[in-house]
């Protein structure tokens, strides 16, 4: 399932007061099972970028390949499009709506025309990789439920589609700290064992830096970065002309070299251990 | 499909039109529209085109962008138009069918058609030219002198405000929505009539719960702030009445004589 974007250009409300350019003439691929990570400053593009991956939103000009077909053409179905990339929204939980957790969860299943069996089977496995107990919580009704819980509901119901593309916005945005670990968590392991493509937005230089193979960053329509994690928080300094900024953890290595210390780049807290032992051993 | 709405959009901008005082802006609407129901024949339309020409120039808005804000409502103007056309008794020319169309009919129907474009585009010009705050404010003061006889104006107007300053928002929402559950795969375009007002349902309970919600913040954050309701509160900017005011009161007290001299 590549994912292939071509001189992808996205304008609002054109030919009006109000016009804006969102994307400027990007282009970029993702490989199958690819890790990527996308940063950017507010505004900068990146929530109209993932809409145009699975073509809610239609390109201004350039073009978007799903596996090998383009997007908005007529012989794509644009409902097996979206079955294939699933997306997740910034604060999915305000879209649920069902009386009960498996119903809302088997939404989507549902749409794609499955067979009851199916569905049951799909919802079950969806509710436990976002670790929620389906026994004890298929019948509750979603609004009973905490933030925290309603977060992965509502993630399971994008997950029961069984996509092979899972595009994430801000999954973690407003949980607290064990939350947001446990749900990080639970995409890095559907990854590596699933083996689908993950796109995740955030704005945590630590989640990107600890998760993701790649990172793209954008910066007001276009891309400054398209690089592995290492290779992009090295620009620390063009980064926070962008509004970004690097892992603290990176700051203090780098701080600590400019004082003469003698260590090797680092971007998570692993790696700064494995580096400062070193430094004591010696 | 969301983003097309156009009515009760604000244009910003500092044009003679934007800075009128918003009662006289209210006022001289209201004068316009009910202008149109005196208008006696075709010829005085062109003078309410004129008008509404001398007003589209001054507030620099686009002509296409008031077609735009027409576009919706098409359905509406086409059916007065036929309905026009077939219902009105007179000499026949043209019959099929059993139904036929009479040369009052058309002119009639033309009649009609115009009157209710020009209405609407009345209409959103006010809105277009003048911010929702300077709106409800205009409404408020003119409603002033009701509150004598107990009219709340004060929180109607408030009431106003709020529900016209969260029409993008909810405007937003429902697109945001719609996309989540598209995402899921909910078909919102096709289908009979049926399945589609089922297919509502995902989007129309996650929208009023938001909306209940977003009520609830509000009406908290608002009360955080000690609002209490109309009695004793102050502006910070008073309407004030100034020259180009009366010169937007002649010029449409020109028009209205011209439209009712040429009866």
């Amino acid at each position: 399932m590549p994912v292939k974007v071509e001189n992808l250009t996205h304008v609002y409300m054109k030919d009006s007061v109000f016009e804006h350019v969102a994307i400027d003439n990007i282009s970029f691929e993702i490989q199958d099972g690819e890790f990527i990570g996308i940063i950017g400053h507010t505004g900068s593009g990146k929530s109209t970028l993932i809409q145009h991956l699975n073509g809610l939103l239609k390109p201004s000009s350039g073009k978007v390949f799903i596996d090998g077909s383009e997007l908005g053409s007529k012989d794509v179905q644009m409902k097996k499009i979206r079955q294939k990339v699933g997306l997740v929204f910034q604060y999915p939980e305000y879209q649920l709506f069902e009386e009960t957790v498996y119903k809302d969860v088997a939404f989507g299943p549902r749409n794609l025309g499955l067979s009851e069996d199916e569905v049951e089977g799909r919802v079950r496995k969806a509710i436990e990789l976002v670790g929620l107990d389906f026994d004890s919580i298929s019948n509750v009704s979603p609004f009973e439920l905490s933030g925290g819980q309603k977060r992965r509901v509502a993630i399971a119901g994008v997950l029961a589609m069984e996509p092979k593309v899972l595009i994430l916005d801000e999954p973690a945005a407003g949980l607290d700290p064990k939350g947001r670990d446990e749900i990080l968590r639970g995409f890095k392991t559907l990854h590596e064992k699933q083996k689908i493509t993950v796109v995740l937005v955030s704005h945590s230089m630590e989640d990107i830096a600890n998760l993701v193979d790649k990172v793209l960053v954008m910066n007001k329509g276009k891309i400054a970065f398209f690089d592995t994690p290492r290779n992009v928080f090295r620009e620390a300094e063009t980064l926070e002309k962008i509004g970004l900024g690097v892992p603290q953890v990176t700051y203090l290595v780098k701080m600590l070299r400019e004082r003469g210390f003698d260590l090797a780049d680092c971007i998570n807290i692993d790696e700064a251990k494995n580096e400062l032992l070193k430094l004591f051993k010696r | 499909m969301i983003k097309d709405i156009t009515i009760g959009q604000y244009i910003p901008g500092d044009t003679p039109v934007h800075n009128l005082d918003p009662r006289i802006k209210i006022i001289i609407t209201f004068v316009f529209i009910t202008l149109l129901f005196f208008v006696g024949n075709y010829f005085s339309y062109l003078y309410i085109v004129a008008f509404m020409g001398l007003t589209l120039i001054l507030s620099k808005i686009s002509l296409r962008f008031i077609l735009k804000g027409l576009k919706p409502l098409i359905v509406i103007i086409l059916l007065t138009v036929v309905l026009n056309a077939f219902m009105t008794q007179g000499e026949v020319i043209w019959s099929k069918w059993g139904i036929s169309i009479t040369r009052e009919g058309l002119y009639q129907a033309g009649y009609m058609g115009l009157r209710l474009i020009f209405l609407i585009t009345g209409a959103s010009l006010l809105t277009l030219t003048t911010s929702p705050i300077a709106l409800t404010d205009g409404i408020e003061k003119l409603l002033n002198p009701l509150k004598k006889i107990g009219l709340p104006a004060h929180e109607l107007a408030m009431m106003m405000t709020i529900a016209l300053r969260f029409i993008p928002t909810l405007l937003e929402e429902t697109d945001k929505i719609m996309k989540a559950q598209m995402a899921r795969g909910a078909d919102f375009e096709t289908g009979n009539l049926v399945n589609r007002a089922k297919s509502m349902v995902p989007l129309l309970v996650p929208l009023f719960i938001s909306a209940f919600r977003r009520a609830d913040e509000l009406a908290l954050a608002m009360e955080a702030r000690c609002y209490r309701g109309g009695e004793k509160r102050t502006r910070m900017k008073q309407l004030k009445i100034e020259f180009r005011d009366y010169g937007a009161m002649m010029i449409t007290a020109a028009f209205c004589f011209l439209v009712i001299w040429s009866r």
